[in-house]
C-alpha cells in the first residue's frame, strides 16, 4: 500500500502546484486569487445547489475517463473519448426515436446497450488498427473524434433533423416519457449512478479479475504475454471495447437524461476532459470517481466565475490545461524519492 | 613481483537496500595494470560494489580512492571522466542505432555536428587493433547477445578507458572467443595500457587471466589474494562457504522413446523479412535432451521466438505429441510445452509486475489461483513463497517488482515457474547465461531431472561445454540450418569448430 502513498503525495503536490499557477493566472486578470478561488469553491461545492451542478457534470466525466483508463491497461494511449460519446449518443438517439412508443424500460435498456456497443466498437477499431496495422492509437483515436463529430453534424443538419429545432439543429426527441429521471427531488439524474457503478465494476475487473491480470501482462510485456499463450489481440481489443463502451454510455446519458435528442451538445468536451481525469487518476478506475467530481466542480463553477469576476469564457479551459500540464510533468517524479518508496 | 601502485581502492564500502544489506564493509585494492577478478555467487554483492564504483549507486558508508586521492563518484559521468569504464551484464547499447553511433554516442566530448564518414574511418582504423571486427553500420537490435557483448567491450576499449570493469564478460562467448577476448585484455594490461576488474564465476578464467582475486559472499568480504597463492578448491570453499553443490543426477534411459516435439520444414524470417531459418527439421523424443550448438546469430533467437509464440513462422509446422501445435494457453497446458528463453526479463517476465504475479504467469486463470474469473491473491502469494524458498530466490518478498531483482534471481524465478510444474516438452535457451557455478549446477540438475521424468528437452546454447555436458545428442546450427549431428561421446571438437564457423 506504500505505492499508494507515493501516488497520493505526488498527485496532491502536483495539484497544489497547478493551483498556484492558476492563482498567478487569476492575478494577471486583475483579480485577487483568493477571491476567485473562493468563488470557484462556492460554484463547485459551496451549496447543495452547486454540488448538484457538479455531480451532474461529474457523471459523464467518469465514463469518458474510463475510455482512456482501460486502453492504458494494455499500454495504449487513447484520446478518442469524445468520438465515442458522439457515436454512442447519436446511435442510441436513433434507437430511442425508433422505439419511442415501447415501454420506457425497454427503450432505456436498448439505448444503453446501443450506446455501449457502438462506442465500444468505435474504440475497438482504434485497437484493431493498432494491433493489425500498427497505426498509432493516439493519432487514430484523435482523428476518429473529428470523423464522429462530422458524421453527427452531417446527420442532424440533414436527414435526421427535426424541423422544429431551428437554431440548434437536432434529431427528433426520444420522448419525454423515455427520459432517465432525477434522483429523488434533486436535479442530479441517475446517470451519476451509472458512472459510479461502471467505475467500480471496471475497477474490480482491472484489479481483481483474471482478465485484468491478462491485461496487465499484455500491457507490461507483450513478449511475456505471447510466451504464456495469452490471446493478446483479444485482451487488447476487449480493453479498447470496454473503454469505448463506457464513453458510449456517457453519450447515452447526455441524450436520455439531459437533452432528450442528439445534437452538437454531444461534443461539449466531456471526452477531452475525461482524458485529464484519467491521468489525474493514474489510470485507476476507482480514483476516477473523486477526480471526475473535482473536474466537474471546476466546470460547474465556470458560469459563476464569469459573472462574479468578469473572467473570460475560456477560464475553465485554462484551469484544466494548467492542471493537465502539471500532472503530466509530475509523472517523472515517480520512483525518484526514496522516502516515498515501499519499505519491503 | 613487480612494483604495482594502487590505482583504485574501495575502503569499507557499505550499502543497504530496504532491509537487505547488499554490501557490508567491503574493501578492494585494484593495482595498476593488472587483471583483478571479483568472485562471488548470485547476490553476493559484486554488481552492487561495481555500481558504487561507477557512480550508479552512492555507498551508504566508506570511501573510494582513485590514485590515492579520495573521490566522490556522484554520477557515471564523473566515473567516465576519471577513466572508469564498464561493460554491464544487461547491455546498455541503444538497439535502434548502429554500432558506430553507439560507440560515438558514449564519448564524453561529443561535437555538435558529427562527421559520420570521418568518425567511421577513424573507428575502422582503431578497430584494426581490436580483437573483434564489426560492420559499423549494422543496427544493434539485429545483433545477438554474443555480438552485443563484443561491441560493449570494443566500445570501452575505443573510449580510452583506463580502468575497465567487466561484468561476466565471457558468459555468452564460445571458449575460444573467451580466451581470445581475455587474452587480448590481459595483453593490454601487460603493455601497461589498461587495468581490469572482472566479475566472474569461472575459475578457469581467474586462474588463467587474472593477477589478483577477491571473493565476496552474501555482501561480506571473504578474502583477497594474488592468483599464484590460490587454487580452484580454495576459491570454491571461499565462495560457497562449505555449502555443497547439487550433484548431477544419473541419466536414466527410457525404454520407450516416443517423438514428442517434431519440427517439420520450418522457415522463419527475421524483422527485416529475410530468411534466418530455412527448412529446418528436428525431432525430440521423450527423455532426451537434444542440443543445438552454434555461434550466436545463426537463427537460434528466432527459432526460440517461434517455439515460444513470439514470432510467426513463414512456413512449416510444429507438432507436439503428433498434433499441430499453436502457442495458445490451452495447447500449452494440454501439451505441457514450455519455453525458457534467454534474457528472461525481456522475454519471459513482466518487469512491472511482482515476483508472485510472474510466478503464476501460466496458471493465473485456473484453480487454485482463480475462482469465478477472480484472482485469489492469497493462493498466488502462498505459491510464490513456496517457490521462492525452494529455488532460493533472493528477493525482499513476493510483492517486489521482478525488475528489481538481480539477473540470476530473475532466471531462478523463471526456472521455478517452468520447472516446478509438470513439463512434457521444454525449450531452453542459454539457461546459464550470467549465473555462477552453483546456480549453474542447480539448473543443470533440474533439467536432467526433468529429462529423467520423461520430458523432451531442446537446449540451445552458445556455450559448447554446456551442450557437451547436457545433451544426449546435438546439432550444430549455422546460417539457419542444422549442419552437423553427433553425440557428445563421438564429438570431434575440430569438426564441430569448423561447422560452427560455417565451413
Amino acid at each position: 500500500m506504500t505505492a499508494l502513498r507515493e501516488t497520493w503525495i505526488i498527485s496532491l503536490a502536483a495539484l497544489a502546484l497547478a493551483f498556484s499557477l492558476v492563482a498567478i493566472f487569476f492575478a494577471t486578470t486583475g483579480n485577487s486569487p483568493w477571491e476567485v478561488f473562493y468563488t470557484l469553491y462556492r460554484g463547485a461545492f459551496g451549496s447543495w445547489f452547486s454540488w448538484q451542478n457538479t455531480l451532474v457534470r461529474a457523471a459523464p466525466l467518469m465514463l469518458t475517463a474510463l475510455c482512456t483508463v482501460l486502453p492504458a491497461r494494455v499500454g495504449l494511449i487513447v484520446i478518442g473519448g469524445e468520438g465515442a460519446v458522439v457515436v454512442g449518443g447519436l446511435c442510441s438517439a436513433l434507437v430511442g426515436i425508433t422505439l419511442q412508443d415501447q415501454s420506457p424500460v425497454l427503450v432505456i435498456t436498448a439505448m444503453v446497450l446501443t450506446g455501449a456497443i457502438t462506442g465500444g466498437m468505435w474504440i475497438a477499431a482504434v485497437g484493431a488498427l493498432r494491433y493489425f496495422r500498427n497505426v498509432n492509437e493516439t493519432i487514430s483515436s484523435l482523428l476518429l473524434n473529428y470523423i464522429a463529430i462530422a458524421i453527427l453534424n452531417f446527420l442532424v443538419i440533414g436527414i435526421l433533423k427535426d424541423p422544429a429545432t431551428l437554431n440548434n439543429p437536432s434529431t427528433h426527441s426520444i420522448g419525454e416519457q423515455n427520459m432517465i429521471g432525477q434522483i429523488g427531488d434533486t436535479s442530479i439524474h441517475w446517470g451519476l449512478a451509472y458512472g459510479i457503478i461502471v467505475c467500480v465494476m471496471l475497477w474490480i475487473l482491472c484489479r481483481r479479475s483474471t482478465f485484468g491480470f491478462a491485461a496487465d501482462v499484455v500491457g507490461g510485456n507483450i513478449r511475456a504475454a505471447r510466451l504464456a499463450g495469452l490471446p493478446v489481440a483479444k485482451v487488447l481489443l476487449w480493453c479498447c471495447f470496454l473503454g469505448g463502451a463506457a464513453a458510449g454510455i456517457a453519450g447515452v446519458l447526455e441524450v436520455a437524461a439531459v437533452h432528450g435528442r442528439a445534437n452538437s451538445a454531444l461534443n461539449a468536451g466531456y471526452g477531452y476532459a475525461g482524458i485529464l481525469v484519467a491521468f489525474l487518476a493514474r489510470q485507476n478506475p476507482l480514483a476516477v470517481i473523486p477526480y471526475a467530481i473535482l473536474l466537474g466542480g471546476i466546470q460547474a463553477s465556470g458560469g459563476l466565475l464569469q459573472r462574479a469576476h468578469d473572467l473570460p469564457d475560456a477560464t475553465v479551459n485554462v484551469i484544466q490545461g494548467i492542471i493537465f500540464m502539471v500532472i503530466l510533468s509530475s509523472e517523472m517524479f515517480y520512483g525518484r524519492f526514496k522516502w516515498l518508496q515501499a519499505k519491503n | 613481483m613487480k612494483q604495482e601502485s594502487v590505482i583504485l581502492e574501495a575502503v569499507n564500502i557499505g550499502k543497504t537496500f530496504g532491509d537487505v544489506r547488499a554490501l557490508d564493509t567491503i574493501s578492494l585494492k585494484l593495482r595498476a595494470f593488472t587483471v583483478h577478478a571479483l568472485l562471488g555467487e548470485n547476490g553476493a554483492g559484486k554488481s552492487t560494489l561495481v555500481k558504487c564504483l561507477m557512480g550508479y549507486y552512492r555507498p551508504d558508508s566508506g570511501q573510494i580512492l582513485f590514485n590515492q586521492k579520495e573521490e566522490i563518484i556522484e554520477s557515471p559521468q564523473r566515473a567516465t571522466r576519471l577513466g572508469l569504464g564498464m561493460v554491464y551484464q544487461h547491455f546498455t547499447l541503444i538497439p535502434n542505432m548502429t554500432i558506430a553511433e553507439n560507440i560515438v554516442l558514449s564519448r564524453a566530448d561529443l561535437p555538435a555536428v558529427i562527421d559520420w564518414d570521418a568518425e567511421i574511418k577513424i573507428l575502422q582504423e582503431k578497430m584494426a587493433q581490436m580483437p573483434f571486427q564489426f560492420e559499423l553500420r549494422r543496427l544493434v537490435r539485429d545483433l545477438s547477445v554474443g555480438e552485443k557483448q563484443k561491441v560493449e567491450i570494443t566500445k570501452q576499449l575505443l573510449l580510452d578507458t583506463k580502468v575497465l570493469i567487466l561484468d561476466e564478460p565471457t558468459s555468452v562467448l564460445t571458449p575460444t572467443e573467451a580466451d581470445e577476448v581475455l587474452g587480448k585484455i590481459h595483453q593490454l594490461t601487460q603493455q601497461q595500457q589498461l587495468t581490469v576488474l572482472m566479475i566472474t564465476h569461472k575459475f578457469r578464467e581467474v586462474m588463467k587471466f587474472a593477477d589478483h582475486v577477491t571473493v565476496l559472499r552474501k555482501g561480506q568480504f571473504i578474502g583477497s589474494a594474488p592468483v599464484e597463492d590460490v587454487n580452484p578448491q580454495i576459491l570454491s570453499d571461499m565462495m560457497v562457504g562449505g555449502e555443497s553443490l547439487s550433484k548431477p543426477p544419473q541419466r536414466e534411459t527410457l525404454s520407450d522413446s516416443k517423438i514428442k516435439l517434431n519440427i517439420d520444414k520450418l522457415t522463419v524470417h527475421n524483422d527485416q523479412d529475410l530468411p534466418v531459418i530455412q527448412q529446418l527439421d528436428l525431432k525430440v523424443a521423450q527423455g532426451e535432451i537434444v542440443g543445438i550448438a552454434g555461434v550466436s546469430g545463426n537463427g537460434q533467437k528466432q527459432l526460440v521466438e517461434v517455439l515460444s509464440g513470439q514470432r510467426s513462422p513463414q512456413s512449416g509446422e510444429i507438432q507436439a505429441h503428433g498434433q499441430n501445435f499453436l502457442p495458445h494457453q490451452n495447447s500449452i497446458r494440454q501439451h505441457k510445452f514450455f519455453c525458457l528463453p534467454e534474457e528472461p526479463l525481456k522475454n519471459a517476465c513482466v518487469g512491472s509486475l511482482s515476483v508472485a504475479d510472474n510466478i503464476v504467469l501460466h496458471k493465473f486463470n485456473e484453480a487454485p489461483f482463480a475462482k469465478w474469473g477472480l484472482l485469489r491473491r492469497g493462493a498466488i502469494r502462498r505459491r510464490a513463497m513456496e517457490l521462492i524458498q525452494q529455488y532460493r530466490v533472493r528477493t525482499s518478498g513476493p510483492d517486489q517488482p521482478i525488475a528489481a531483482l538481480s539477473g540470476g534471481n530473475v532466471q531462478r524465478v523463471v526456472l521455478a515457474r517452468e520447472l516446478a510444474q509438470d513439463v512434457s516438452i521444454l525449450v531452453v535457451s542459454n539457461p546459464c547465461f550470467g549465473l555462477d557455478f552453483k546456480a549453474v549446477a542447480d539448473i543443470r540438475a533440474q533439467l536432467l531431472q526433468a529429462r529423467n521424468r520423461g520430458a523432451a528437452i531442446l537446449l540451445l546454447s552458445e556455450d559448447l561445454d554446456e551442450i557437451l555436458e547436457m545433451s544426449d545428442r546435438f546439432y550444430v546450427i549455422s546460417g539457419g540450418k542444422l549442419v552437423h549431428h553427433t553425440t557428445p561421446a563421438q564429438a570431434n571438437m575440430n569438426t564441430i569448430g569448423q561447422y560452427m564457423a560455417g565451413h
